[in-house]
C-alpha cells in the first residue's frame, strides 16, 4: 500500500536572462510514492536538474520565478519561508549531486562535513562522529575511521560519492534526490552506488528521485519513470510501460537509440535537430521540429495529456498507432 | 565568415560602457599629445615674470607657476610625456616579457627554470624599491625611469606568456607544424603568438596604468624627468613648495594623471570583458 | 605539515642569499670606482688607495661577499653612513620601527574596512551598493598615492588646519599618512575579496551546505568566509612589502623619519651604504612575508600541504 510522498503540480520555472525569460520547466506534474525509485530521464538541458534544485529551492542564481505547487507530505513547500525550508533540507529531503569533488568543501574533513548535518539535530560531537563512522560502514566505505579524518581531495571519486550519500542519509530523510549521481564515475563504481540506492529503497523504505540521462540506469533501477523534453514531461509510467509500450515519439526514439547487442538492429538511431531555445513562447508542441510524426496541429496547439492506464500517460496529439 | 565575426566584435565593443568611456579618454589624451602646439595657448617653458603664481583665470586657465609658466599649457604638453612612457614602457616590457615567456614556455628545461627563477627574484623585491635601486645604478632621467619600471614589470608578461605557451604547445596543431619541419622560432611566431594576442592586449591594458603611475612617481621623487620637463609628477613635487600660495600647482597635474590612469583602467576593464569571455568560448 | 614548512623555509633561505648577493653586487654594478661610491663624493683623491684597503675592496669578490654578509648577520654592521658619520645600523634602528608601525597599522585598518565591504559586495552583487562601491574603487585606483597625500595635506593641514603638516611627535601626525595609505590600498583589497567571495559563492559545496539544512548565516561564515580567507590572507601578507615601498612617498611628503625617507635622502645624497642597507632590509622583509604567507596558506588549505593518496580505484 503506497502513499504519496512528493507531488509536483503544475510547476513552472523561468530563468531571467538578458533577452527575456527562459522557460526551463513548463507545467510539470508527477507524484512520487513512498518506497519507490522514480527516475526522471531526458537529455541535457531538459530541465530535470532544475526540478531537482527547485524542490529544495537550491537554485544558485536567486533570479528564478517559480510557480505551482510542490506538495511534500501534504504541505506545499513551495510556499515555505527560507527558515521552514531549512528544517526540511537534509532532514526530510536529501540531495546528492553529480560531481562529488566539487560538492565537498576542500578545507574540512569528510567526517566533519557529514557530522555537521547530524549535529543540527542536537547531537553531541562524539555521538555525531560515531554515527559518521557507522554511516560510512553502511555505505561500504573501507577504512571508515581514516576516511572520516581525510580531506575530500584525498579520496577517489567513488568514495566521495559515498561520503555524499552518507551525508545526505545521515538524518534519515524520506526522499533522496539524486542528480546524476554516477555520471562522473566509472562503470564499476556506478554499479556499487546503484546497489546502495536500491538498498535504500528495499531496507529503509526511502524514496529516491533519480535524475539521469542514462536510459540503461533507468532500466536497472527505476520503478517508475518520467521522460522529459525541453522542460516538459512528455511521458510517464512504470518502467515496464515505458520500455515495453512507449507512446510518445520522443520516448520511442530514445529507446530506439539505445545500443543493442544483436546485429540485426542495424545502425544506431539518432534524433535529428536540436532542442529549441525557450525564450520565446512558442505555441504547440516543443518536440515538433524533431518529431517524425509531426502534423499541422502540432505547430499550433499544445498537446493534451492522454492516459493509457493508472500510471501511464503521455502528452501528444497522436492516438494509438504510429510506428517508426 | 571573418568579416561577420569582426563586425559582431565591433558591435559588442560599442555596447560595452567601459570600453567606450576608456576609449574616449585615451583618444582625448592622444589628441592632446599630437596637437599640443595647436591646443596649448603657450609653450610649456615660456615664462611670464609679470604673472607669477597667478590663480586660474581667463588667460591662464589653470593658473601659473612660480616662474610664470601657464599650467594649462604645461599639462597639455605633459600628455606627450605620458604617452612616451606608455609606449616605450609597454613596448619594452612586451618585447622582453613575451620573448622570455615564449622561450620558457616552449623550450622548458634549464632555460625555463633559470629564467623563472630570475622572474621570481624580481617579484621578491617590491617594485618601487627595485626601481629606485636601478635608478641609483643607471642614473636619473625619464628614459632611465622608464627602463627601471620596465625591469620591474616585465615579469608579469613573461609569466603569463609562459603559462599560455605551455598550454598551447601541447595541442595537436603544434605537432602538425613540427612534423612539417618548421623550426622553433617559426612555430612560436606563427602558431603561438597569434593565439596569445588577445590576452596580451588585455594584460597590456591592465598593466599600462601601473606603469604610468610608477614612472610618474619616480619623477615625483626626483629621479625621473628633470626640470623643466612638463612631467605631471615633477610638477606636483615642484608645486609642494608653493602649496599655500598656489595650491592649483599640485591639484591640476594630479587630476590630469587621475584622468589618464582612470581612462586606461576603464579601457582595460572593457577590453577584458570583451576579450576574455571570447577566449573562454574558444 | 612540518615537511612543508621546512621546505618553504629552505627555499626562502636560498632566495634570501641570492637576493643578498644581488644587493651586494650593486656596489660593483654602479658606474664609477667602488671606493668613491662607498666613501662618498667628498672624499679626497689621495685617501682613495688607503680607503680601498681599509674597505677591503682589494680582495676577491666572493671573500668580500662572505665578509659583508657575516658582518651584517652577526654584527649588524652595515658600514658607515658618510653623511651622518655614524654607523648605518643606528640610523636603521630608529627608522625601521617607525615605518613598521605605520605600515602595520595601515594594513590592519585597511583589512578591517575592505574585507567586509568586499564580502558585502559579493553577497549583494549588482545592487546599488555594489555598483557604487565598484565604481568608487575604480576611481580610487587611478589616484596616485603621492597626489592623494598632497591633496589631503592641502585640505586638512593647510586649509582646515586640523593636523600638523609634518613631523612625528603626536598621534595627530599619524592620521594623514595612515589615511593616505589606507585609501590607496582599499580598492584592490575590496576587489580581490569580492572576486574571491563570488567564486566561492558559486562553488557547488555551498549548495551542498544549504542542502544539508544549514542556515544562511552558518553557510556564509563556515563555508564561504572560511574559504575566501585563503586568498585574502595570502593577499594580506603579500601587501606588506608593497605597502612599505609605497610608504616611501608618504614618508617623504609628510616628513616622517622612517626607512623610506631615509632611503630617498640617501639616494639623493649618494650615501651608498645606507641605500644598500635599506634595500637589503626591505627585500629580506619581503621574502619573509612570502614565506609566512606560504606557510599560512598551507595551514588554511589542506589541498596544498597534503598530496593525493590512492583510494579504492
Amino acid at each position: 500500500m503506497s502513499e504519496e510522498l512528493l507531488r509536483l503540480k503544475n510547476l513552472y520555472v523561468d530563468y531571467k536572462v538578458k533577452d527575456g525569460y527562459l522557460s526551463a520547466v513548463k507545467n510539470v506534474s508527477f507524484t512520487i510514492e513512498k518506497g519507490e525509485i522514480y527516475a526522471i530521464v531526458g537529455e541535457s538541458g531538459c530541465g530535470k536538474s532544475t526540478i531537482a534544485h527547485t524542490i529544495l529551492r537550491l537554485l544558485p542564481d536567486h533570479n528564478e520565478i517559480i510557480k505551482g505547487n510542490i506538495f511534500f507530505n501534504g504541505e506545499d513547500i513551495n510556499k515555505f519561508t527560507e527558515k521552514q525550508l531549512e528544517s526540511i533540507r537534509g532532514k526530510e529531503i536529501g540531495m546528492i549531486f553529480q560531481n562529488p569533488l566539487d560538492s565537498l568543501n576542500p578545507v574540512y574533513t569528510t567526517g566533519f562535513q557529514v557530522a555537521e548535518g547530524i549535529m543540527l539535530d542536537n547531537v553531541t560531537k562524539e555521538e555525531a562522529w560515531n554515527r559518521v563512522i557507522k554511516l560510512y560502514n553502511d555505505v561500504k566505505m573501507s577504512d571508515a575511521e581514516k576516511r572520516a579524518e581525510s580531506f575530500p581531495h584525498e579520496l577517489s571519486g567513488g568514495m566521495r560519492q559515498r561520503v555524499m550519500i552518507a551525508m545526505m542519509l545521515a538524518r534519515t530523510p524520506k526522499l533522496l534526490i539524486a542528480d546524476e549521481p554516477t555520471t562522473a564515475l566509472d562503470v564499476t563504481i556506478e554499479a556499487q552506488i546503484l546497489n546502495i540506492i536500491k538498498k535504500l529503497r528495499d531496507d529503509f523504505g526511502t524514496s529516491v528521485m533519480l535524475i539521469t540521462h542514462n536510459f540503461g540506469l533507468v532500466a536497472e533501477v527505476a520503478d517508475r519513470v518520467a521522460v522529459m523534453y525541453a522542460g516538459e514531461v512528455v511521458e510517464q509510467g512504470t518502467v515496464y510501460d515505458i520500455f515495453d509500450n512507449p507512446k510518445h515519439p520522443y520516448t520511442k526514439l530514445l529507446i530506439k537509440a539505445l545500443p543493442r547487442i544483436t546485429k540485426t538492429e542495424g545502425r544506431l538511431q539518432t534524433i535529428d535537430g536540436t532542442v529549441p531555445r525557450l525564450t520565446e513562447i512558442i505555441p504547440g508542441c516543443r518536440f515538433e521540429n524533431r518529431c517524425p510524426y509531426a502534423m499541422d496541429i502540432c505547430k499550433e496547439k499544445d498537446p493534451e495529456i492522454k492516459t493509457v492506464n493508472k500510471f501511464h500517460s503521455y502528452r501528444c496529439h497522436l492516438h494509438e498507432g504510429g510506428e517508426i | 565568415m571573418n568579416e561577420s565575426l569582426a563586425k559582431e566584435f565591433l558591435q559588442s565593443c560599442c555596447k560595452n560602457k567601459n570600453f567606450i568611456l576608456g576609449f574616449v579618454i585615451v583618444i582625448s589624451i592622444i589628441i592632446f599629445a599630437l596637437f599640443a602646439e595647436q591646443i596649448a595657448p603657450f609653450p610649456y617653458d615660456e615664462a611670464h615674470p609679470e604673472d607669477i603664481l597667478v590663480p586660474p583665470n581667463a588667460k591662464y586657465i589653470f593658473g601659473t607657476d612660480n616662474m610664470g609658466r601657464d599650467l594649462f599649457s604645461r599639462i597639455i604638453y605633459g600628455t606627450r610625456i605620458t604617452l612616451k612612457v606608455a609606449l616605450i614602457g609597454a613596448g619594452l616590457q612586451l618585447v622582453f616579457g613575451v620573448s622570455i615567456g615564449l622561450i620558457c614556455g616552449y623550450f622548458g628545461g634549464i632555460a625555463d627554470r633559470m629564467l623563472t627563477f630570475v622572474a621570481d627574484l624580481t617579484w621578491c623585491i617590491p617594485g618601487m624599491i627595485m626601481a629606485l635601486a636601478v635608478v641609483t645604478i643607471i642614473g636619473s632621467g625619464l628614459t632611465n625611469a622608464i627602463i627601471a619600471i620596465a625591469i620591474v614589470n616585465w615579469a608579469s608578461y613573461a609569466r603569463m606568456v609562459r603559462a599560455k605557451t605551455m598550454s598551447i604547445k601541447n595541442q595537436a596543431f603544434i605537432e602538425t607544424g613540427i612534423s612539417f619541419g618548421e623550426n622553433a622560432i617559426s612555430i612560436m611566431l606563427r602558431y603561438i603568438l597569434p593565439n596569445i594576442v588577445p590576452i596580451l592586449i588585455v594584460t597590456v591594458s591592465m598593466q599600462l596604468p601601473g606603469t604610468i603611475m610608477s614612472t610618474t612617481t619616480l619623477s615625483f621623487l626626483g629621479v625621473g624627468s628633470q626640470p623643466p620637463s612638463p612631467d605631471w609628477g615633477l610638477m606636483v613635487s615642484e608645486g609642494i613648495n608653493f602649496i599655500s600660495r598656489g595650491p592649483w600647482l599640485c591639484i591640476f597635474p594630479g587630476l590630469a594623471l587621475v584622468y589618464t590612469v582612470f581612462g586606461f583602467n576603464v579601457l582595460g576593464e572593457g577590453l577584458r570583458d570583451l576579450l576574455d569571455p571570447r577566449m573562454k568560448s574558444q | 605539515m612540518r615537511k612543508y614548512i621546512l621546505k618553504r623555509l629552505g627555499m626562502g633561505m636560498v632566495l634570501l642569499l641570492c637576493v643578498s648577493f644581488l644587493v651586494f653586487s650593486m656596489l660593483f654594478l654602479m658606474p664609477g670606482d667602488p671606493v668613491t661610491i662607498m666613501a662618498g663624493p667628498l672624499v679626497k683623491a689621495e685617501n682613495l688607495e688607503s680607503l680601498r684597503v681599509q674597505y677591503g675592496l682589494d680582495r676577491p669578490l666572493m671573500v668580500q661577499y662572505v665578509d659583508w654578509l657575516t658582518r651584517i648577520i652577526f654584527h649588524r654592521d652595515f658600514g658607515i653612513s658618510y653623511k651622518y658619520r655614524i654607523d648605518v645600523w643606528s640610523l636603521l634602528e630608529n627608522s625601521i620601527p617607525i615605518s613598521l608601525k605605520l605600515t602595520v597599522t595601515t594594513l590592519i585598518i585597511s583589512m578591517v574596512i575592505a574585507v567586509p565591504l568586499g564580502l558585502l559586495c559579493a553577497y549583494k552583487k549588482d545592487t546599488l551598493f555594489d555598483r557604487i562601491t565598484v565604481n568608487t574603487s575604480l576611481v580610487l585606483t587611478a589616484i596616485p598615492s603621492f597626489w592623494l597625500a598632497v591633496i589631503l595635506m592641502l585640505i586638512f593641514a593647510i586649509k582646515l588646519k586640523w593636523f600638523p603638516l609634518s613631523g612625528f611627535e603626536t598621534w595627530k601626525n599619524y592620521v594623514l599618512p595612515i589615511s593616505t595609505g589606507v585609501v590607496g590600498g582599499l580598492a584592490s583589497t575590496i576587489r580581490l575579496t569580492k572576486s574571491e567571495a563570488l567564486d566561492v559563492l558559486r562553488e557547488k559545496y555551498v549548495t551542498t551546505a544549504y542542502a544539508k539544512g544549514l542556515d544562511t548565516k552558518t553557510v556564509l561564515i563556515r563555508h564561504v568566509l572560511r574559504n575566501s580567507l585563503i586568498v585574502i590572507t595570502v593577499n594580506l601578507f603579500m601587501s606588506l612589502p608593497w605597502l612599505i615601498s609605497g610608504y616611501i612617498i608618504i614618508e617623504r611628503i609628510f616628513g616622517i623619519p622612517g626607512m623610506g625617507n631615509l632611503m630617498i635622502n640617501s639616494i639623493i645624497q649618494q650615501d651608498f651604504n645606507v641605500v644598500q642597507a635599506c634595500i637589503l632590509i626591505i627585500t629580506a622583509l619581503t621574502i619573509i612575508c612570502n614565506i609566512l604567507s606560504d606557510i599560512v596558506l598551507g595551514i588554511l588549505d589542506p589541498r596544498i600541504r597534503i598530496s593525493v593518496t590512492g583510494g579504492d580505484k
